[in-house]
């Protein structure tokens, strides 16, 4: 089965820029594949390339198998949800979902049937009549969503799709996509700076930075076995160990991660049990987060970030402490990038 | 707590009208407009409306004085086949300069509004910008010269043996003449030349509004360019291309000096109004004439709405 999108060796210059940087990359079909990185990182160029508003300038881009460069956005079988949903002001919520028919020259009756079904897979089977203009933020990304679905394409490309959106309609989406891409078994890929987003979402994700793809991989794995300081620091805020430190705390003399919260607080000069690891320390600051409180510990030169449970620990500011973690929580990475 | 207060409003009588202001928005407002308000409803609605009573008046053929009694008899007098023939010549040539200023200005427009940048936009502005300028009446005297048998015109086409095509032109019957200086296809190629930077204007401020994620979203919805510039770009800068008919109808409608310069001698409703008002005294015709393009503007811009050209505004 030939992946739902390859991309072999691809760049993308903008002027002296490389915004793609020779990105190697196949995602599978059925896949709800995620593009992490922060802005500039290229990973909406690639968006770009694969919907064809964008042509590589080197390397070859292959979707469902079939050659992808010098296609016209309007000959790939792939449909976007726009950042700023671009919904045109001019028509209503039901003719824009109908669009992509209507110009495949589907029937009135059959396209609008299909528009209704489409925005009420969404939610918002009532909504039709509706103008753009009158919908709230939330509202225009259904519809957004539908009028790329309701074409039903071989992939589905998302471009910060929630970003626009507050707090908590954010997570009540993230679901709906989830449970929306399980049921249609459509290619999603979509781009984000959240790295929470991506995690909770995606099968798998491709985390980006200054236009190359530094690590590819499931959620758990990229989180739990960041390859560089760049991914440690980016996916998750890790405490990113210096060789010496490592070397001296039960790792070995590399760059080390060590997740927030595999670390233990505890009272100064606990025992710290067989295969693990430990360091004293004053702490600095106590952040309350709700689920988690974050301690900032200062042991030696380095500054440790533990997150442990709220009301775990009854720890003050100031109070000296040992930290202790399972040296397996430590995982090595490459130290440059 | 009070002292503090008082002692703020210290500040002498402009503070206090400031103050005041500030806690009278709706008085504010009021204030603004009243000088605008003012000139337009004294000095234009006044003497439009003077000029409306004018055309219910009618001209005593005998005596050459104006009778003032209301009557429409000075209407009925515009359906007599002369007059009509000058509204009907005079709607005509408003809608082809009106079209033609449409067709050739929107590839302008949309390059200036899609592509210009920098140094080319600026470029774009001022060569729109600068025939607007120059004096009227010095652009269309060029014209004559330019459009003149012994012109510049007919010299390059003899230059490039295309004097044939001058004279197939000339040859048409209504459009032709003498000269191009002295037919209607003259008078429709300085109308297009003098009013077209009034529809480039409004439809480059109407494209300069459609995101290129609109364009984007289209093709990506299967759309091909002239899909997509039909279903999408078209409709979005329909109300810019309303805005400047609007412009390039009613000027070409209300216009004199055009037709009088170059063109053949029929007339034009504003060279009728002119020589209605001035040398026959007929200020009643010459109001009933007025009024008809107002009618026509209102009746289009009625229609336009109908059709929602103003929807996306």
């Amino acid at each position: 089965m030939s992946p739902a999108v390859r991309f072999q060796n691809v760049s993308r210059r903008f002027g002296a820029v490389r915004a793609v940087d020779g990105v190697t990359l196949d995602i599978a079909q059925g896949e709800f594949f995620a593009l992490l990185g922060p802005s500039g990182s290229g990973k909406t160029t690639c968006l770009r390339l694969i919907a064809g508003f964008e042509q590589p300038d080197e390397g070859h881009i292959e979707i469902f198998g079939e050659t992808a460069e010098g296609v016209p956005p309007y000959k790939r079988d792939v449909n976007t949800v726009f950042q700023d949903y671009a919904l045109f002001p001019h028509m209503t919520a039901g003719e824009n979902v109908a669009y992509g028919l209507m110009i495949k020259g589907v029937g009135r009756a059959e396209r609008e049937a299909k528009a209704r079904d489409a925005l009420a897979m969404v939610k918002l089977a009532d909504y039709g009549e509706r103008r753009t203009a009158q919908l709230s933020g939330g509202q225009r990304q259904r519809v957004a969503l539908a009028r790329a679905l309701v074409n039903n394409p071989k992939v589905l490309l998302l471009d910060e799709p929630l970003g626009a959106l507050d707090l908590k309609l954010r997570e009540q989406m993230q679901e709906e996509l989830k449970v929306l891409q399980k049921d249609l078994g459509i290619t999603f890929v979509f781009v984000t700076h959240d790295q929470g987003e991506a995690l909770s979402m995606a099968n798998r994700v491709a985390i980006f930075n200054n236009g190359k793809i530094v690590q590819v991989g499931a959620p758990a794995d990229v989180y739990e076995r960041p390859c560089s300081r760049f991914v440690a620091d980016f996916v998750g805020s890790s405490n990113v160990l210096s060789p010496e430190f490592a070397a001296t705390h039960g790792g070995s003399a590399a760059w080390t991660s060590l997740r927030p919260e595999k670390i233990g607080v505890h009272r100064a000069n606990a025992l710290v049990p067989a295969v693990h690891a430990s360091a004293d320390g004053v702490i600095q600051t106590i952040g309350y987060q709700g689920a988690v409180t974050r301690i900032s510990v200062m042991t030696g030169g380095t500054r440790l970030i533990a997150t442990v449970p709220a009301g775990s620990a009854a720890f003050k500011e100031a109070d000296a402490v040992t930290l202790i973690w399972p040296k397996s929580a430590m995982m090595v990475m490459d130290g440059d990038a | 707590m009070s002292a503090i207060l008082a002692s703020k409003r210290h500040g002498g009588l402009l503070t206090a009208v400031s103050d005041m202001l500030i806690a009278r928005p709706k008085l504010f407002t009021l204030l603004l407009l009243l000088p605008p308000l003012c000139w337009i409803g004294v000095v234009y609605i006044g003497s439009l409306f003077a000029l409306l009573l004018q055309s219910f008046y009618i001209l005593d053929d005998f005596t050459g004085l104006i009778v003032r009694e209301f009557t429409l008899a000075t209407y009925a007098q515009l359906f007599e086949t002369a007059n009509l023939q000058i509204i009907l010549r005079t709607v005509v040539m408003a809608v082809l300069v009106t079209l033609a200023c449409a067709i050739i200005a929107f590839p302008i427009a949309y390059y200036a509004a899609r592509y210009a940048r920098g140094w080319t936009k600026a470029l774009f502005y001022l060569a729109v910008m600068m025939p607007l300028w120059s004096s009227y009446l010095v652009k269309v005297y060029a014209w004559k010269l330019i459009l003149a048998k012994e012109g510049i015109l007919t010299w390059i086409a003899g230059g490039l043996h295309l004097t044939w095509l001058i004279d197939g032109l000339l040859a048409l019957p209504v459009i032709g003449g003498p000269s191009l200086s002295f037919s209607y296809i003259g008078t429709f190629l300085v109308f297009v030349y003098i009013w077209l930077p009034f529809m480039i204007l409004p439809i480059q401020a109407a494209l300069e509004r459609v995101p290129a994620t609109y364009i984007e979203a289209s093709a990506d919805l299967g759309a091909n360019p002239g899909q997509t510039f039909r279903n999408v770009i078209l409709p979005l800068a329909l109300p810019g291309i309303i805005a400047g008919s609007i412009f390039t109808f009613s000027l070409t409608l209300g216009d004199y000096i055009v037709p009088q310069i170059v063109g053949n001698s029929r007339l034009f409703i504003g060279q009728a109004v002119y020589t209605l008002q001035g040398t026959a005294g007929n200020i009643p015709l010459a109001a009933a004439f007025t009024v008809v393009p107002m009618l026509i503007m209102g009746v289009y811009l009625w229609t336009a709405k109908r059709m929602g050209a103003f929807d996306v505004l």
